[in-house]
């Protein structure tokens, strides 16, 4: 490399850091750095005024030894995620499936099961909260017409999870779109391949489609698993945890921590424990995704 | 799959040979099948924006009438303007407005600028960075939120809308990817030309990159106005005046003061979805286009 490359080189480097640094500086300012206090503030007792007192590990010992409203908002956590997840896997990858046919009226079709993912937050919230109204409820209504009795969706705790669950699902249109993105990346030759082979319907789905399509489903598991952890508009909005914390889910417990009750370092001790949560899970999905996940020779990502 | 053409080839092979020939009649059942299936579906999905509107029409008194009615009579549209009057809804969708386009704007910026560097620029550290910065869509913001509270409380943003739109200007993760695997595709030999003739990287970039990229930066600017209009916990923790909050806010302050009044929070709700209903209707090839690049929804 002559020395006339080479200043160009870094001419070029020294350029890229410069349009890059607006990046580095919010990851700085509004990740690395708030993630490092929430670890710090998590060895204190602090309301948040005057100086933290630094207690070790107290906040993270009393957490996991007595504290029964983290664990049952961990509880509630992890039961929605693991009835909505793989409900919503099955319904967004068959309706994917039934989507992927060349019908007239598909796009249409397409359209307005898309529609209802895109609205979410508080007016959507307060909708649900109408729908599942146990005497004036449109579910309800529409459950007497099969002759089932009225369920107190969100006077229940039993209920409120597959209340909220029903709701999540209402959405499912979108991680239909993301799996058919993926069914129609699968080449097409693969198929034909199978056919010659004599598979059948169950068995192209199975050894072609869902191999082809394993990197989206994972992909969608993990936005899912930490979607599940970040729900807090829901609960706040249509029951407020309740009835008796059966939708307590863990961004309530620790939104009601640290802005109601004012325990910033406990809150903090709180969301590092949520942070480490998210990792370990995420871990132990892509190492379990090795066993099922198919890369097509695909080695940089 | 497209089991028409696939099929007739089985017919040339002995392994599948006495395998029933897909005729046209089972065909047309197939087709049928799908169409019931997906036509329920879709009534199921609509029915809660049906149920809104009719709900928002309707004398309270109507509403707690079994069955159902589905058409209001009369049509009570004096519930909109009660709505309007009982909170100061007028100002909430003017704040959400503002706040919106100063949302996507920032966005805009910052992430086509990062999302530029990141698909042109090579610099030691870059695979290092991007990773880091895919790896932060993942960081959930419970985990970074008190101390972002507290530092905007220290310097004294809280009450505005300043921790609401300046981080966006630091580039997002997400739309950063979104524009830089856009710019990916798009021939360096245009860069080089452009320099070649004299133009700086500013010049390159804003004069014919940013044109160019017109496709990915709408998509981000629809992601980010979705984003925007519906985001709740950031404007509740930030904000304490009224007179500057948004609709979400808005609507929830509204939803717990009028318990039972149905029709009023109805109609709210639907001042509130219009918006991204319609926008959702102008823009939605380019929605899906942009969960089809990404494989990622907003």
């Amino acid at each position: 490399m002559t020395s006339q490359q080479l200043s160009l080189a870094r001419q070029e480097a020294r350029a890229g850091y410069r349009w890059v640094s607006p990046w580095l500086i919010g990851f700085i300012l509004f990740t690395a750095l708030p993630l490092l206090a929430s670890f710090a503030l998590g060895l204190t007792r602090w309301n948040g005024v005057g100086t933290p007192h630094f207690v070790g590990l107290d906040n993270f010992i009393h957490l996991f030894t007595a504290d029964p409203l983290f664990w049952q908002s961990l509880k509630v956590t992890v039961i929605f995620a693991a009835i909505y997840l793989p409900i919503s896997l099955v319904i967004g990858f068959g309706l994917a499936l039934l989507m992927n046919q060349r019908l007239p009226g598909m796009a249409l079709l397409r359209t307005i099961y898309f529609l209802p993912s895109i609205l979410t937050g508080v007016a959507v919230a307060v909708v649900w909260g109408f729908i599942f109204d146990k005497n004036y409820g449109v579910l309800n209504w529409a459950l007497g017409l099969l002759h089932i009795s009225p369920v107190p969706w969100l006077q229940s705790s039993f209920w409120v999870i597959p209340a909220l669950v029903i709701m999540q699902l209402w959405g499912v249109g979108g991680s239909m779109l993301i799996y058919l993105a993926g069914i129609q990346a699968v080449p097409t030759d693969l198929y034909e391949a199978a056919t010659l082979d004599g598979a059948g319907w169950w068995s192209k789905l199975r050894n072609v489609t869902i191999p082809m399509t394993s990197p989206t489903i994972l992909f969608n598991l993990v936005l899912g698993l930490i979607g599940t952890f970040q729900i807090f508009t829901q609960a706040y909005i249509m029951t407020g945890g309740g009835p008796n914390y059966g939708s307590y889910f863990y961004a309530l417990n620790i939104y009601d921590t640290a802005f109601q009750s004012l325990r910033i370092g406990y809150a903090s001790a709180e969301a590092t424990v949520l942070f480490l949560i998210i990792v370990i899970c995420s871990a132990v999905v892509f190492r379990w995704s090795r066993s099922w996940v198919y890369y097509a020779g695909r080695g940089d990502r | 799959m497209d089991t028409s053409t696939v099929s007739s080839r089985v017919r040339l092979r002995p392994a599948a040979a006495n395998r029933p020939r897909r005729t046209g009649r089972r065909r047309i059942g197939k087709a049928t099948a799908t169409y019931v299936v997906l036509l329920a579906g879709a009534v199921v999905l609509i029915v809660p924006l049906l149920w809104t509107v009719s709900t928002s029409l309707k004398d309270q008194s109507q509403v707690f009438t079994y069955p159902v009615q589905w058409i209001p009579r009369p049509f009570k549209w004096s519930n909109y303007s009660s709505a309007f009057g009982t909170a100061p809804i007028g100002t909430y969708l003017v704040n959400t407005v503002i706040l919106t386009s100063i949302g996507v704007v920032a966005s805009l910026i910052g992430s086509s600028i990062a999302g530029y560097g990141f698909a042109r620029f090579r610099f030691r550290g870059r695979q290092a960075m991007f990773a880091v910065m895919l790896a932060t869509m993942m960081v959930p913001t419970w985990t970074v939120i008190i101390p972002m509270f507290l530092m905007f409380q220290r310097i004294g943003w809280l009450d505005t809308y300043l921790p609401l739109v300046v981080p966006a200007f630091f580039a997002t993760p997400f739309n950063t990817f979104l524009i830089r695997q856009f710019f990916l595709t798009v021939p360096y030999e245009i860069d080089e030309a452009a320099r070649a003739d004299g133009a700086t990287r500013w010049q390159v970039f804003t004069r014919i990159m940013i044109p160019i990229a017109r496709p990915a930066l709408l998509i981000v600017a629809i992601y980010s106005f979705f984003y925007y209009w519906n985001e709740f916990l950031l404007p509740l923790l930030y904000l304490q005046t009224d007179k500057f909050f948004p609709i979400s806010v808005g609507v929830a302050n509204f939803a717990s003061a009028q318990q039972q009044n149905y029709p009023l929070m109805m109609a709210i709700a639907t001042v509130a979805l219009a918006p991204p209903v319609i926008v959702f209707f102008v823009f939605q090839r380019w929605f899906v286009q942009g969960v089809v690049v990404t494989g990622i929804k907003a």
